[in-house]
């Protein structure tokens, strides 16, 4: 199945790309897509969130072919 | 209305403009909000000269949508209107504009802080200031508007 995997700011820095499209099978959950792109890399998962499909997810959150998941850091809008 | 910018606004001329060109309610609100957040040249002990302010597109608008529909559903508002800047900021401009209306005063006050409140924990946007000093930094955290100083 083929999964578009998006990162956002600190994280899309650590991967060296804003999205890819993950093309394999035995994906199951978010934790699933997580292990596969970070296989070889050194991102660290320190606080991680994650969106399927642009809502909020946890990492057991199931995943089908054609989903969209995002995996940023806490957010930090508006104003202080 | 939700509306995300690439460029400085005015959010006092914007409040005037929503309520007397795009607003209903005429006549029938005693109360307005509003909060404004405007960026500081200063954080942790560093100057900051500028600020990047990433966000993701379609996610960040559909939160802030949801996060107005729970505040309607909570207080007896009439309308709200959520500015929120992207891109590269400067001191002195305005980040963030929450307005809110309604019949009388306590549902706007609650309502307009409900609704910062709620951006500030979910709606996805990530801050990088560039330091006077050189270098950059992301934001690491948001502080809670509740807590006591």
């Amino acid at each position: 199945m083929t999964i578009h995997v998006r990162y956002f700011a600190s994280l899309r820095e650590q991967f060296g790309c804003a999205e890819e499209q993950l093309s394999v099978d035995g994906i199951e959950t978010v934790a699933d897509v997580w292990s596969r792109v970070t296989e070889g890399q050194s991102v660290s998962a320190g606080s991680v969130l994650y969106a399927v499909n642009m809502a909020y997810a946890e990492a057991d959150t199931s995943v089908d072919d054609g989903d969209e998941v995002a995996f940023f850091p806490p957010v930090t809008g508006g104003a202080n | 209305m939700i509306s995300l910018r690439q460029g400085p606004f005015d959010p006092w001329k914007e409040i005037e403009a929503y309520q007397d060109i795009a607003f209903g309610h005429k006549g029938t609100f005693g109360a307005t909000a509003s909060f404004v957040g405007t960026m500081r040249n200063f954080n942790e002990g560093d100057r900051v000269c500028r600020m990047n302010l990433e966000h993701y597109p379609g996610m960040t608008e559909k939160h802030l949508e949801q996060i107005v529909a729970e505040a309607r559903r909570r207080w007896d508002m009439l309308d709200a209107l959520v500015i929120h800047r992207v891109g590269t900021i400067a001191p002195d401009e305005p980040i963030v504009l929450v307005a809110v209306w309604s019949v009388h005063r306590g549902a706007a006050f609650d309502a307009c802080r409900y609704v910062m409140e709620e951006l500030k924990s979910r709606a996805p946007f990530w801050k990088k200031e560039l330091l006077a000093g050189g270098g950059d930094r992301w934001v690491e955290a948001n502080t809670n508007g509740y807590q006591q100083f």
